[in-house]
């Protein structure tokens, strides 16, 4: 795919194994400057150094406006840079003495502007610029070397770099922080070994949310899927079809705060004359109402249709596209064979919405464990209703609790750890089917 | 909802159209029986009450709220917009719902476009240039994607207000941001990053679909990748980055977790907001209903006006967060 430089033959001269030295060198040289960056002694009360324009200055300039000002310029000032990458992209790799400098430039200037942006420690500014020199210095080589021509090396990784950043900083180091923080206590200095799982299983809060959380994973995806398929396949060909479906659908554009509420109004518990409609009915009947959030065996579970109300819209949508999508030869056969409906429905339907159906399961069942706004909007967790996604954040928020909260966070990622490497998997079988 | 009913329609357009209405007829006859109606109907009854109680009575007065429930408003109709100006203009310590209304616009709008640019460019090069180790890295971009929010809540959060302290040696400062009248940059940030695995997955699903020759014409016509990217991938793969961008609109619009944690006080969106008052209000339904409504009506008018761009990000993109 690249483009071919004519320089590719002259530069055959230099054989291989030099570059790959050459290469080692440079990165030995990066590894090295950082060990000795972060051995040094501490120095407190350093001041950070800036070229007089920095990350931290545009965000102060920008936090400083209206917010309805601050959109348009923020959409500016980022298309202004994806520019600058795509002019990059399209002229780096030609060939020439220009487009050689051009090259030359950007390796070097772009790993020290962005470093300087974020404004070193004034100690640790001559470390973080050799650092950014010899990155530039090793892409630089490591480009002009490349198999492939000149300009390859450099397109791919300015490709890449934004995305590769915005995952390595904002998603892969913070969760291998959290794993590691697991085992330190709330001020995060001392090592307590194994200590906050204990507690995550032994203390009521750490306890019920483990249990309620399983309790959500299992129950959740299976009342989902069962009204979403059922509701499917009576409304399928039927009359208002597609009115039948925006009502149950229409949940799911909701917010969970905003379900919270309208739920919050129907659990509604009162002296008197009951407004909320499910004590109205309990009353109607004759019965005496209910406080049904503050009762700790019912409050998971009025919480838990909560989320399936919300997440029924979506199993139906996904199944109601399924089922249209089995043959109806296959149907006509069955039929033809004296098969009822539901026998068509069992036998010819679930088997060829097989795979849809275990789509809407992993997805809800992963919705379920990670679900923290329900519960923050309808109990705060109060009377044993909280959830590993919910308690996490609590313990952080009211108690300053690190050590406990990532604890929770971790046991949180083993409940999904199953269930990833089960999409893994599958995405693999389907890329091996294309 | 047509988009989802296109394999339908078009196994059924290789049919005879008179077939096709004596099948429909038949299937009608057999699978909808007058009992699966009826339990469909209920269901959908049961689906919807909910809503519309809250509805009704976000246009009752206070007074009538309070004391009687809202299905009595049939025998007893009074109806007011008062409690929507109230909701609005009510506020907690720092912020009135309207003015979250704005900071919420503020915060979703380069909150999407920002995960867009940067995912679209790291699909392509995933999808058209070739590296080593190429499928192994998209491997790990999809799995990372399921990683829960939760696990990366904090440490990025001190990241950002405290900077980067390796063994004890601080190299970069956090962001000083705290006396800015309403910064949303690291809630910007925060929601590029979670939108990142699954961003990147859709596009490249859907741009590694795009013909070869096509590129390869435009290569042999003298463009570089910038110029394939700019003028043929990104109009070409329209559909599937709008399709992503309601989606994660909608995402970020009704966030309350990312808000909680990276949001200063004065930059809270609506769903931060109204949960606080949510508590304050209390038993004043006529406040929480008109709040609720005016936190729902954004999702509502992107949902029914583009409701098949709609279904397309949802089911493609359902295992976010």
């Amino acid at each position: 795919m690249a483009v071919v430089s004519p320089g590719v033959t002259r530069r055959r001269r230099i054989p291989r194994s030099v570059t790959g030295a050459i290469v080692a060198v440079a990165a030995i040289g990066i590894v090295a400057l950082f060990l000795v960056l972060v051995t040094r002694p501490a120095t407190t009360g350093a001041v950070p150094t800036s070229l007089g324009f920095s990350l931290n200055s545009f965000f102060r300039f920008l936090g400083g406006l209206h917010p309805l000002v601050q959109i348009p310029i923020m959409v500016v000032a980022f298309a202004a840079v994806v520019a600058i990458i795509l002019v990059l992209i399209e002229f780096a790799p030609r060939p020439g003495r220009g487009y050689f400098v051009l090259r030359l430039a950007a390796c070097f200037l772009i790993p020290v502007l962005a470093f300087m942006m974020l404004r070193p420690l004034q100690n640790a500014t001559l470390y973080v610029v050799g650092i950014a020199l010899l990155a530039g210095a090793l892409l630089f080589f490591a480009d002009y070397r490349a198999r492939e021509g000149s300009g390859y090396v450099f397109q791919l990784v300015i490709f890449l770099a934004p995305a590769a950043l915005l995952l390595i900083l904002g998603l892969v180091y913070p969760a291998l922080s959290t794993i590691w923080q697991s085992f330190f206590d709330k001020t995060g200095k001392t090592f307590v070994g194994l200590e906050n799982y204990a507690w995550t299983f032994t203390n009521p809060d750490g306890f019920w949310s483990v249990i309620n959380t399983l309790i959500w994973a299992l129950v959740a995806p299976v009342i989902s899927t069962v009204i979403g398929l059922v509701y499917a396949v009576f409304i399928d060909k039927a009359r208002g079809e597609k009115f039948l479906k925006v009502l149950v659908f229409m949940p799911v554009a909701i917010s969970f705060v905003g379900a919270g509420i309208i739920w919050k109004f129907v659990y509604d518990y009162r002296e008197g004359s009951q407004i909320g409609l499910l004590n109205a009915i309990v009353t109607g009947l004759g019965g005496q109402p209910v406080s049904w959030l503050s009762n700790e065996v019912l409050n998971t579970f009025c919480l838990l249709l909560v989320f399936i109300w919300t997440q029924t819209g979506f199993a139906m949508v996904i199944l109601s596209a399924a089922i249209k999508g089995v043959p109806t030869e296959q149907i006509e056969a069955a039929r033809l064979d004296g098969a009822n409906a539901w026998e068509v429905f069992r036998n010819v339907t679930v088997p060829g919405i097989r795979s849809s159906v275990i789509v809407v399961l992993t997805t809800i069942t992963i919705a379920s464990l990670k679900v923290y706004d329900i519960v923050a909007v309808m109990t705060g967790g109060r009377n044993n209703s909280t959830v590993l996604g919910f308690e996490m954040v609590n313990q952080q928020q009211r108690f300053q609790s690190y050590g406990h909260s990532s604890a929770l966070a971790v046991v949180l990622f083993l409940f999904v750890l199953p269930l990833i490497i089960y999409n893994v998997r599958q995405m693999r079988k389907q890329k091996e089917v294309r | 909802m047509t988009a989802i009913d296109e394999p339908g329609i078009r196994r059924a357009t290789a049919l005879s159209e008179r077939e096709v209405k004596r099948q429909e007829r038949e299937a009608r006859n057999k699978l909808t029986s007058k009992g699966a109606t009826i339990a469909a109907i209920v269901i959908a009854i049961i689906w919807t009450i909910p809503t519309f109680g809250l509805f009704v009575t976000s246009f009752r007065p206070g007074a009538d709220s309070s004391s009687s429930g809202w299905w009595t408003v049939f025998t007893n109709p009074s109806f007011t917009l008062d409690n929507y100006f109230s909701a609005l203009t009510s506020g907690g310590t720092a912020l009135t719902l309207g003015q979250s209304f704005i900071n919420s616009l503020a915060i979703a709008i380069p909150a999407t476009l920002i995960p867009i640019a940067v995912a679209s460019l790291a699909a392509y090069a995933f999808a058209w240039i070739p590296f080593k180790g190429r499928s192994i890295a998209f491997v790990a971009v999809f799995a990372l994607q399921i990683v829960p929010i939760q696990m990366a809540l904090v440490p990025l959060l001190s990241l950002f207000s405290r900077g980067l302290t390796i063994n004890g040696v601080s190299v970069f400062p956090g962001f000083d941001l705290r006396d800015a009248d309403h910064s949303f940059a690291t809630v910007w940030i925060a929601h590029a990053v979670f939108a990142m695995p699954l961003a990147i997955f859709l596009l490249h699903n859907f741009i590694s679909e795009i013909p070869g020759e096509i590129i390869e014409a435009a290569r042999v016509d003298g463009a570089g990748h910038g110029q394939i990217f700019f003028r043929l991938i990104l109009p070409l793969a329209m559909p599937a980055i709008a399709s992503f961008a309601i989606f994660q609109f909608l995402w970020v619009w009704n966030d309350l977790l990312v808000a909680t944690i990276f949001a200063p006080s004065s930059s809270l969106p609506l769903t931060q907001t109204l949960n606080s008052l949510s508590g304050s209000w209390g038993a004043q339904w006529y406040l929480q209903s008109a709040g609720a409504f005016i936190s729902i009506i954004v999702p509502l008018v992107v949902f029914f006006s583009l409701q098949r761009f709609f279904v397309r990000g949802l089911l493609a993109g359902a295992t976010k967060g």
